[in-house]
């Protein structure tokens, strides 16, 4: 395993603005009941610093493409680059970092403990750790639970401690899959507006699997509807909310992601073009305009 | 309830059975007749005369007494002890030895799914040879090992007879705790780019400690049956074993004095299986869980 890159690595030059390019890619699980094709024909670029969800029913694939991308699964034909590079490369230099529904918290490590363990098994040094840990831990708001174990905080708190752990490494791409899935409404509103304020200040890009449509309006730079059976982008829809003119309108202008973040507060919620956003994604989620009671796609 | 009281409360509890389980003794002894009770031809419940049910006051006095009649001899008490001891320590080398063949056939079946189905049936089958059958076996075996200096000790067949009972439970236990990780865990892992061994240090044994712990404790007990059987069987002097045997001879002439090594035997097994449960106590992190408040 070579050093982990946590700043600019040279491999990048080449596409220095795109986080990850998914080229034509397809994936096919061999279960006992046949093939199930999970992706078709999936072309996807994120761009550095943009803020990309994926939204559809179950069986769309959403965490499926996420988890290609992760190199926790490989796609059957099609290529994927992340940053330029194979997956697999990728994921050995620590190019992202990633949070699933559950926290996956070592119960047996303290908070502290759980954030420092990719530094840990990086080789990074105690004292080089210990202020890496405070940082983040400061960013999500813990500093005082450093020294609790996982089973003495609250469930929104552990997806808390994931996700600094999972910006231990400096990542410039963030995989989340469902992070905030399991939390309740109160909690989960804070939390979007935390992951907001926190992939701006870092400047990561965001890759964010979600079934909830105002969760996906309200984080992203784009939100790309995917369709089950077999997974497939349906549409790709940019966000055009208050306070910014104009959202990146395909992918490759993300400079401006960082700007209209500055935009999404807990205001928006209640904005005009915060609904109407919703409305465009739900459409683009049923293929048609839609009154109300959209189905298999949560709304909350 | 405070912690102070609920342990005031365990320990009452403990000292209320032992204490039920004399007046059993004595009760029983005091109101059956002293030919047991028979069901036809059958004896269904034992002869309470003083040879097959010394009074429970006799047979802890007898402790306090010397061995035999002999003017030099050691208190019984002490006798026992010290043949406890030796046991302990030869049951301690077999558990260890255990330990370290448990725990590696588990990494090799977690390693390789093939091992795993390879191993597994022999080692549930290995647990079913008779441990009397064998012993000897290992015995003469190890009689005829000598490699240069080393020579084989006839408490090395006892330790290693010890460990065969005691890899089983070890071995088992490792396998489902190595395996308990969950995915998402084993996941994490992998996108930290973390090979095996990183895994198998950070991950996979802090999560087997819940399973190991048991299964530990179960193998200490098991060394000590498999120490204490293999001394009978072998004739090794020196043991509790030996004692236990010896002592059963010279109970017609002094019924008290066979049940000193038995106690001494339950102590042994209690002191094992407690030394194995004090590791709990300094592992207890280990044993957390991941549960929302």
């Amino acid at each position: 395993m070579s050093a982990p890159e946590t700043t600019a690595a040279p491999g990048t030059i080449t596409e220095p603005a795109i986080a990850v390019r998914v080229s034509s890619v397809d994936k096919v699980f061999e279960t006992q009941g046949g093939r199930v094709h999970a992706l078709e024909g999936i072309d996807l670029s994120v761009a550095a610093g943009e803020f990309v969800s994926l939204i559809g029913p179950s069986g769309c694939g959403k965490s499926t493409l996420m988890r290609l991308i992760a190199d926790l699964d490989a796609p059957t034909s099609g290529s994927i680059a992340v940053f330029g590079k194979t997956p697999t490369r990728a994921r050995l230099d620590q190019e992202y970092g990633i949070a699933f529904q559950q926290a996956g918290l070592l119960p047996w490590r303290t908070v502290a403990a759980n954030v420092a363990l990719p530094l840990e098994l990086h080789g990074v040094g105690q004292a080089a750790r210990r202020a890496k840990v405070d940082e983040l831990l400061d960013m999500v708001g813990l500093a005082e639970f450093a020294e609790r174990y996982p089973d003495q905080l609250s469930g929104g708190m552990q997806q808390r401690v994931a996700i600094a752990r999972s910006l231990a490494e400096q990542p410039r791409l963030l995989l989340m899959d469902e992070p905030f899935g399991a939390l309740d409404e109160m909690t989960r509103e804070k939390m979007q507006a935390d992951l907001v304020r926190i992939a701006g200040e870092t400047g990561a890009a965001v890759v964010f699997v979600t079934h909830s449509i105002p969760e996906a309006v309200f984080l992203s730079d784009r939100v790309v509807v995917m369709s089950p059976r077999p997974g497939r982008i349906r549409e790709i829809v940019p966000m055009r909310l208050a306070g910014a003119a104009a959202g990146p309108a395909d992918g490759v202008g993300a400079v401006e992601g960082a700007a209209t973040r500055a935009a999404r507060t807990e205001g928006l919620r209640e904005d005009r073009s915060f609904f109407e956003m919703v409305t465009a994604v739900r459409e683009a989620l049923h293929g048609a305009p839609v009154a109300t009671g959209a189905r298999g796609v949560e709304t909350r | 309830m405070t912690t102070a009281a609920r342990r005031a409360a365990v320990v009452g509890w403990g000292v209320a059975g032992l204490l039920l389980l004399v007046v059993l003794w004595e009760g029983y002894k005091l109101l059956a007749p002293a030919d047991g009770v028979l069901i036809g031809e059958t004896r269904v419940l034992p002869r309470t005369t003083d040879l097959a049910m010394p009074h429970v006051w006799d047979m802890f006095g007898r402790l306090a007494e010397p061995v035999t009649r002999s003017p030099s001899a050691q208190p019984l008490w002490l006798v026992i002890l010290l043949g406890a001891l030796t046991t302990l320590g030869i049951a301690a080398a077999g558990w260890l030895v255990g330990v370290v063949v448990g725990i590696g056939l588990a990494l090799v079946m977690q390693r390789w799914r093939v091992a795993e189905w390879g191993l597994l049936p022999w080692i549930v089958l290995s647990q079913t040879v008779p441990l009397i059958a064998f012993a000897p076996i290992v015995k003469s075996w190890g009689s005829r090992v000598e490699i240069g200096s080393f020579e084989w000790q006839d408490w090395m067949s006892v330790a290693l007879i010890a460990s065969y009972l005691a890899f089983f439970p070890i071995a088992i236990g490792a396998l489902k705790g190595l395996q308990s990780p969950d995915r998402i865990h084993e996941e994490l892992m992998q996108s930290y780019a973390a090979g095996y061994w990183a895994t198998l240090m950070k991950l996979r044994f802090p999560a087997a400690v819940p399973y190991l712990l048991p299964a530990l404790r179960l193998g200490a007990a098991n060394a000590v049956i498999g120490a204490v059987v293999a001394e009978v069987s072998t004739g090794l002097q020196g043991g509790i074993g030996r004692l236990l045997i010896q002592f059963a001879g010279q109970a017609s002439g002094d019924p008290a004095k066979a049940w000193g090594p038995i106690f001494g035997a339950i102590v042994l097994g209690l002191v094992a299986a407690g030394s194995v449960a004090l590791l709990g106590v300094i592992l207890k992190n280990y044993r957390r869980t991941e549960e929302t408040a």
